[in-house]
């Protein structure tokens, strides 16, 4: 049950319609009731200018939590204190690969706790759900969302109950299944999922958090370019790729460069984003190529990239509007192209992606060979997901090891045979 | 010929809290029409000025999006249910 939302925090001032304006209090609420537009947070930006600076921002513990006052939440935050600051690593024998001249990493496969961006997104869900005295909380998920309310209301002693499509990868199930949540598995595609948990949403009172909680949810996203930007020693990078499957991430990472610009952190700078799909999943970049801010849903996703099989994109028409106005575009890949771009990103950065890493790597390297994103400029390429999740998807492709015997004879012999190349 | 409709949340203030209404109608649009009809100010929230179902508004006839059918023009049949759901955002 929520109760009244408290007031301690001026800079997150309300919520507000996104289509219309219209004002809503801070509650568990993600709709305007007279257009249906998203509801957002509204912030109090000149307020937020005069609170903080870079060094105060330096001097925090290392988490996503060192840009909170640009986050949704009342007080200290009160779970997911450790999420977030993951590594952005310069990528040289990727970039020489691809035959650029400056090219970034930002790796969110390794976030805490539950490696993937997701963990963002829930920390401030539940972190407000806490504030709201909510007591159970729930999603509809591809995979990576439920393992991270999963986690994150296991640490915060929360009730969880998380709504899957059934054919997901063995290791996302089984990434929820640990932390003794309920998992729901449902026999149908993510839209379906999803709608079941619109209709369940208001009836039990319970945090869903990209339903009644999205508000919150989205905003977590921020962090991740905000991370991009400091860590790039308080630059927006010129081009940022970035996987969509709602669109949600692309949409906030935008939101996140320019509120840095509005809160004088950081020069206003030319930048572009790009966003990147699966070609068997690929409503916002079919939009983008045919011109069109109407998204028409795919009604039967088809690919390995099974995080990011959303048919109805709920944010493709402000990604889309966020590319537009960036300069940026959008391109989709193949499913062979997103095995190759997971095995070329092992082997030239060391990094493990889940398939949406795949689809972000394979899409950027489309983008730069077509020239939309030239080669003599930064890029920042979002790798959302980690490798052992999906699996299935690239085991077929890796060799196998090589088995011998414990003696030194059968290891030289080994060393003498052709070296396999994979 | 009357089907039933699901009313979401966000729009139960306008049904008396009514989760699930009857309207007639052969069409999505005559639904609409006679949705505002028993419950005024319900066209308004569904449809954009130009008539047009809102850009965050789905549409469901049974379990299929009434995009994938004929938008507006999509029929219904005795049987046939009808839900109003808000996009939603995932992952
Ligand atoms: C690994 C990964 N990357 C990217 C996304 C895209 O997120 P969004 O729905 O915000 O576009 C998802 C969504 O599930 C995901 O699991
Ligand atoms: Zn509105």
């Amino acid at each position: 049950m929520t109760i009244p939302a408290m007031d301690n925090n001026p800079l997150f001032s309300h919520l507000q319609c996104r289509e219309c304006g219209r004002r809503y209090p801070k509650d568990a609420i993600h709709v305007c009731e007279f257009d249906f537009g998203p509801l957002e947070a509204a912030y109090d930006y000149p307020a937020i200018a005069k609170a903080v600076t870079r060094a105060k921002i330096e001097a925090r513990p290392r988490s996503m939590w060192r840009y909170r006052e640009l986050l949704p939440i009342e007080g200290e935050p009160l779970v997911g204190k450790h999420t977030g600051f993951t590594p952005l690593v310069r990528a040289n024998r990727l970039a020489d690969r691809l035959g650029v001249k400056e090219l970034y990493i930002k790796n969110d496969a390794v976030n805490f706790p539950s490696l993937s961006f997701k963990d963002r997104v829930v920390s401030v869900a539940l972190s407000r759900a806490k504030e709201l005295g909510i007591d159970t909380v729930a999603c509809a998920s591809t995979g990576n969302l439920a393992n991270a309310v999963a986690a994150h209301a296991a640490s915060a002693g929360l009730r969880s109950f998380v709504l899957i499509p059934a054919d997901l990868e063995q290791s996302k199930i089984l990434n929820s299944l640990v932390y003794g949540t309920n998992v729901i598995a449902i026999d149908g595609a993510y839209d379906q999922v999803n709608r079941l948990c619109s209709e369940v949403a208001g009836k039990y009172g319970w945090g869903f958090v990209n339903v009644n909680l999205r508000p919150y949810y989205a905003e977590g996203s921020k962090t991740l370019g905000f991370e991009i930007v400091e860590q790039l020693g308080w630059k927006i990078p010129r081009h940022t790729v970035i996987p969509m499957a709602s669109g949600s991430l692309l949409t906030k990472v935008n939101k996140a460069y320019e509120e840095l610009g509005k809160v004088g952190l950081v020069a206003e700078t030319p930048y572009s984003i790009y966003g990147a799909q699966a070609s068997g999943c690929s409503p916002i970049s079919t939009a983008i190529k045919n011109n069109t801010e109407t998204v028409r849903p795919v009604s039967k996703p088809q690919t390995i990239a099974k995080s990011l099989s959303i048919g109805t994109p709920a944010d493709g028409y402000y990604a889309i509007r966020a590319m537009k106005k960036t300069g940026g575009t959008a391109d989709d890949c193949t499913d062979e192209e997103i095995i190759s771009a997971i095995l070329l990103l092992a082997e030239t950065v060391g990094i493990f992606a889940e398939t949406a890493g795949g689809v972000t790597l394979a899409c950027a390297q489309k983008l730069i060979a077509s020239g939309a994103i030239p080669r003599d400029e930064s890029i920042a390429l979002c790798i959302t997901g980690y490798g052992l999740k999906t699996q299935e998807a690239i085991a077929e492709h890796l060799g196998n090891p090589s088995v011998i015997k414990p003696n030194l004879r059968a290891f030289e012999a080994l060393l003498e045979q052709p070296v396999q190349s994979i | 010929m009357s089907v039933p409709v699901r009313i979401p949340t966000p729009l139960r203030k306008l049904t008396q809290n009514q989760e699930i209404v009857e309207v007639d109608g052969l069409t999505i649009r005559d639904v609409i029409e006679n949705l505002e009809k028993s419950y005024p100010g319900l066209k308004e929230r569904i449809c954009d000025e130009e008539n047009n179902i809102r850009r965050f508004v789905n549409v469901f006839v049974n379990d299929e999006d009434i995009r994938f059918l004929e938008d507006a023009a999509t029929q219904v049949k005795p049987g046939d249910e009808v839900s109003i759901v808000p996009a939603i955002a995932g992952g």
